[in-house]
């Protein structure tokens, strides 16, 4: 009887998520008291609250073009390098141009190397991790090209305000993140998207032989991604007001793929939820700042996290909550 | 051939397994003699492939008892079942090509001195075996240098050598030519000689005649028949394979439609090299054509390439009088073809999705991805066909992976319907299903075929296939090899067709 | 969220091993010098010394290739560089060909310190001495190569810590320090250097002491966090960061937080890279310890110095750990380093 009023109470989906997150920022303000404070400075908020939204932007951006194609058993290790390329691209752009050719040249340049990707995917038939393993590897040396192995510093504040500036009170990476994961949801259940990512993700053959155009999905699942990695470039190089072909990025593939697995998608296929997946990059973020804000030697840093990456997982796992009903049912 | 009848080498008793409430073999008895060759027969799903499995503990049984020469065995694994005597070869011979024949033969007990190899003596410990199969090769280049069917020799030769009582041969021939087919039969009939028992799958009938002394035929999970083969006729086989009862079902046939109709589709010369000899085809309005032969003959193949699922080399299609291109299911489905596949699990259902999901999905791909069904769409036409078709439970949310065989097929013919097909083609629709759904899928082709809609159905259910279809097209051998109408679309008629074309073969 | 970083340290502290090395003579410094050994070389013949460069992996080595061919053109010597696309094998390859070239010298920036043995011992056999530039090799190589020129990165953190010590006074100061990679050895040995300088000054104290992987973006994140953890970073009297790419990044974070770098907080960081000079000459920015791109100039010193007159080189060179603050005309810096390639 009580495992029936539980279910009536939590929803089915997310419930691993949320209560992961909540926990998070429950030992955040135990280990720094000053967590959960925010404060207006300067017409925006401010805490470490903010931060963590603030900080998990580019993750949750990618994992918003990473989800997708996680969900069509792919994945896509270039993001990082892309990031990289954008931010690369506005940063060298950014005091000789306005704005907007900036950011359609950084964006392009996004969508074309998840075209690339896509295109070696669907069209020539390579394995998507060797296949995205060649931009994440060339991906940044075309970024080092392009700021010749320095950091590209920018003074064009337009540009700026992207990374370190504030909307509605809210600084604007939060903004843009939340933007686009409407939009994406947009473009994804608002279109039959959603349904037949799914399908092809569940049973690639059975959506074949039903008529779904499985190449061209696969195209833009790419490219989508591609895009929203540029955009997390872009972010990033605002951030500093510079772009840092050498270290930005630099692994965020890996924090992305967590991510999405995290918001609960498996990397056989399938089913995916956008929400879950930037709700994961934001578990990943809040454990970050944790980290930063509580005073551990940062020796301590990877441990905890794998730590806690595990307890997170195995929370989800079907195996362990069939376990764990077993172990109750055995109670009379 | 056959020893004295005195305590059979290997007696299985009342074997029987279910896979998720369907019964995949249901109280088999099987004997094989010493040095008898019995051949095991039966189409997709009989329930060959189970019986093997359970023979050799690749799958636990769920009743029956396994006798070998008169003690009672038990193995849970193949490799108890080799140590006990039973040895498996597999169509995909499963040894490592990269390894030498030698090391092939002697992987895992190889000679060794001071805990290193012998090689050279592994090498002379190879020849002579192989000498015993008249076989003189080099032992040390790699298994992957020679033909399949010397690899197939080797892995025989393996087999044996741990000691082997029982040697079953799981489709050994099906990629083999004549030259190699009659090399391996050689080595088949030596080990027979030598009291060795061999279990032979196949689908090749003129080779069962060539070399069985016994034929064990498995229908729908149970033993249809089993006889020596001189006892046997190669009719009476085809029958047995094909047939339960052969009840005389034509009289329950419909009134075929007039065949002046337009056709819907016409295929001329469509084919595929080496896939489905160029056929003729045309399917019109309210026709059920059936496709029917033994396994391997064409059928599930002929429907591919009408779906595009294949790709034709050969031919030209005419739909609704245009000359038009048929290259991927997207175009087939566009010029309104709809096609549920045989493979069901694979091909068919995207198990985690619903219902609802699984039975818009054809629908959604032919309007696009921009052009989504709402919600409210979709909850219309899954609550439809799911009332229409009765499909149980009656709950659209509901992953399909949860659902019956029955009620999977159902939806995947929901998930056409939904698209208004001019052409719906189904592969085994009754296959794997229980007896109820059965009939309301058999009544649910009659009645689409009513209503005006074009049919191409494959079944192995010839009874079944009899009562509905207008048109037979009979196959053999990947060749649509006879075209029965009217009167002529029977049982006795069909199997006379696929036994003589078999008799005229050997 | 699994580390990336992982797999970093090692590779990062291979790369910044080498900009942990110093700061020595400022350039105007070295133009000076370099003018004097100019004139007195200036009867020998031309030497021709064949440099294996790593790569081009960071700024800080960008700019080292570009002063090493201003102080070759100096010298007029005649300098050829390979650069290895950091791989092993490309630099063996590259000072097997200079040996077969038979140059005068070969000067070798290591991009992982063991496995040089054979190929050092080749270049021994053919009389052409070996400098290691800003990074050694293993100690079994030891007599295989004439000298080596690197920083001290340990000076480099005393250095700074010792501009703290006196910039502070005896006024309480609470100090947070942005961490190199966890691994490398220049964060370990600039943090140690660091702590001796500020040693013995109890009024100095480390209060926070974070990781901020020698990147602008993780030194803003972690500064962040630092002050978020302070309750707004008024307690916060001084920030050193293991190199100023890091502290780049903080001193925005604390501009955002509306805190005054360089006035209300204390800064100081290592390498001298030309953006923390544009920090200072806006008042942002309070030190830097410089690792000077400058390894070849000492080593060219010796190696013309060996040939002439059989000098044989101290076997490590140290270069200098040159401070600059405020007063050093940053503006003037920043245009002079501007154009080296960081």
């Amino acid at each position: 009887m009580p495992r029936k009023a539980v279910s009536f109470v939590l929803p089915r989906l997310g419930m691993p998520q949320i209560v992961a997150l909540i926990i998070i920022f429950a030992i955040n303000s135990f280990l720094s008291p000053h967590f959960l404070e925010l404060r207006v400075q300067d017409g925006r908020l401010f805490g470490s609250l903010v931060d963590v939204f603030n900080r998990g932007a580019p993750v949750a951006l990618l994992a918003l073009g990473m989800a997708p194609i996680i969900a069509m058993r792919g994945i896509d290790l270039s993001v990082g390098a892309v990031m990289a390329i954008a931010g690369a691209i506005a940063a060298s752009l950014a005091d000789s141009h306005a704005l907007g050719f900036v950011l359609v040249c950084a964006l392009g340049a996004g969508l074309m190397c998840g075209l690339w990707n896509g295109v070696l995917v669907a069209l020539l038939g390579m394995q998507p991790i060797v296949a995205t393993l060649i931009l994440m590897v060339a991906g940044r040396g075309v970024a080092q090209l392009i700021t010749e192995g320095r950091i590209v510093t920018f003074a064009n504040t337009d540009l700026a305000w992207l990374g370190s500036g504030s909307l509605l009170g809210l600084p604007t990476p939060i903004v843009l993140t939340l933007a686009m994961l409407v939009l994406t949801l947009l473009v994804v259940r608002g279109s039959a998207l959603g349904l037949l990512i799914e399908a092809t993700g569940g049973n690639s053959r059975a959506s074949a032989l039903a008529g779904v155009g499985t190449r061209v999905i696969t195209i833009a699942v790419y490219a989508w991604c591609g895009l929203c990695a540029a955009l997390a470039g872009i972010v990033a190089a605002a951030d500093i007001m510079g772009a840092d072909a050498n270290n930005a990025g630099l692994w965020l593939e890996l924090d992305a793929i967590l991510a999405v697995v995290i918001g609960g998608t498996s990397l056989l296929g399938g089913r995916f939820s956008l929400v879950l997946a930037v709700l994961g990059a934001l578990i990943i973020q809040a454990m970050n700042t944790g980290i930063l804000l509580s005073g551990f030697p940062p020796e301590m840093n990877l441990i905890v996290k794998a730590i806690v990456v595990l307890a997170v997982l195995l929370a989800q796992s079907p195996r362990l909550a069939g376990l764990g009903l077993l172990l109750r049912r055995r109670r009379p | 051939m056959t020893p004295p009848e005195t305590v059979p080498l290997l007696a299985l008793r009342g074997f029987s397994k279910s896979f998720a409430g369907v019964n995949a073999l249901d109280g088999v008895d099987f004997t094989l003699q010493s040095g008898e060759i019995h051949a095991l027969l039966g189409e997709n799903g009989a329930g060959k492939s189970t019986l093997i499995k359970t023979m050799t503990g690749v799958v636990a049984r769920d009743a029956g008892t396994m006798q070998l020469d008169g003690v009672e065995i038990a193995p849970r694994s193949t490799g108890e079942a080799t140590k006990a005597g039973i040895a498996t070869v597999y169509q995909e011979v499963n040894l490592a090509p990269n390894l030498s024949v030698a090391q092939n033969l002697f992987l895992g007990r190889q000679p060794t001195r001071f805990g290193l190899v012998r090689e050279s003596e592994m090498r002379r410990r190879a020849r002579t075996l192989l000498a015993e199969f008249d076989l003189d090769i080099d032992v040390a280049v790699p298994l992957e240098s020679y033909s399949v069917a010397i690899q197939h020799i080797v892995a025989i030769a393996r087999a044996v050598d741990l000691s082997a009582r029982v040697l079953i041969l799981d489709e050994p021939t099906a990629s083999l030519d004549a030259h190699e087919v009659t090399i391996l039969f050689a080595v088949m009939r030596q080990l027979a000689a030598r009291g060795i028992g061999i279990v032979f799958v196949t689908h090749f009938l003129d080779q069962v005649y060539a070399i069985c002394d016994r034929i064990t035929v498995l229908r729908n999970g149970r033993l249809a028949a089993s006889a020596a083969t001189a006892e046997l006729p190669r009719m009476e086989l085809v029958r047995m394979m094909l047939g339960r009862e052969l009840r005389e079902a034509t009289a329950a046939r419909p009134v075929s439609a007039p065949r002046e109709s337009e056709p819907v589709a016409v295929f001329r010369g469509f084919g595929k090299a080496g896939y489905v000899e160029p056929f003729d085809l045309a399917l019109r309005a309210g026709h059920v054509v059936g496709l029917a032969g033994l396994l391997g003959s064409g059928r599930t193949e002929t429907a591919r390439l009408v779906f595009g699922a294949e790709r034709a080399d050969s031919g030209s299609v005419t739909a609704r009088g245009q000359q038009v291109t048929l290259h991927s299911p997207r175009q087939a489905m566009r010029l309104g073809f709809g096609y549920c596949p045989e493979e069901r699990k694979t091909e068919g259902i995207v198990a985690e999705l619903t219902v609802r999901e699984n039975i818009v999905l054809a629908l959604q791909a032919r309007r696009g991805v921009l052009r989504p069904l709402s919600r409210r769409e979709q909850d219309e036409i899954a609550g439809r066909l799911i009332r229409l078709l009765d499909i149980r439970p009656p709950d659209p949310e509901r992953p399909i992976g949860l659902l019956s065989g029955g009620n999977q097929q159902k939806a995947l013919l929901a998930r056409w319907l939904a698209t208004k097909p001019a052409i719906l083609i189904l592969d085994e629709p009754t296959r794997g299903i229980d007896v109820g759904a059965h009939a309301e899928i058999i009544q649910l082709i009659r009645a689409l075929c009513a209503e005006g809609m074009a049919l191409l159905v494959a079944s192995s259910e010839l009874e079944e296939i009899v009562t509905y279809a207008d048109e037979i097209v009979v196959l053999r051998d990947r060749a649509h090899v006879a075209r029965l109408e009217g009167e002529a679309v029977s049982v006795p008629t069909i199997l006379a067709v696929i036994a003589a074309e078999a008799a005229k073969a050997v | 969220m699994v580390q990336p970083q992982q797999a970093l340290p090692e590779a990062r502290s291979d790369l910044r091993n080498g900009e942990t090395p110093m700061n020595f003579k400022a350039l105007n410094a070295a133009v000076v010098i370099c003018g004097a050994l100019v004139c007195s070389g200036a009867g020998a013949k031309e030497l021709t010394i064949g440099f294996s460069q790593i790569g081009s992996e960071s700024g800080w080595r960008a700019a080292e290739t570009t002063v090493s061919k201003a102080e070759a053109k100096k010298r007029n010597i005649n300098f050829k560089i390979a650069d290895a696309q950091q791989k092993q094998e490309n630099q063996i390859r590259a000072i097997r060909s200079f040996i077969a070239q038979g140059v005068d010298a070969i000067f070798l920036a290591p991009v992982v310190a063991t496995g040089w043995n054979a190929v050092l011992r080749e270049a021994k056999e053919a009389k052409i001495p070996v400098v290691l530039l800003d990074r050694d090799i293993d100690p079994s190589g030891k007599d295989l190569y004439l000298t080596a020129v690197t920083s001290d990165s340990v000076h480099e953190g005393k250095v700074a810590g010792e501009w703290l010590v006196k910039a502070v006074g005896s006024k309480s100061c609470n100090v947070v320090e942005l961490q190199g990679t966890v691994g490398a050895s220049v964060a370990a040995n600039r943090k140690k250097g660091f702590e001796q300088g500020i040693a013995g000054h109890a009024n100095l104290k480390i209060v926070r002491s974070q990781t901020g992987d020698f990147t602008r973006a993780k030194g803003k994140e972690v500064m962040e966090s630092f002050i978020k953890a302070d309750g707004g970073g008024k307690s916060i009297c001084a920030v050193y960061a293991h190199n100023d790419d890091m502290m780049v990044g903080a001193i925005q974070a604390m501009k955002e937080a509306g805190l005054k770098p360089g006035s209300d907080v204390l800064t100081v960081s290592i390498d001298a890279v030309p953006d923390i000079f544009k920090a200072m000459a806006a008042g942002e920015a309070n030190a830097t310890v410089e690792l000077t791109p400058d390894m070849a100039g000492p080593a060219f010193d010796a190696i013309i110095a060996y040939k002439a007159k059989g000098t044989t080189p101290p076997k490590w060179i140290q270069t200098a750990s040159k401070l600059y603050t405020g007063a050093d005309n940053p503006q003037a810096v920043y245009e002079s380093k501007k154009d080296l390639g960081y």
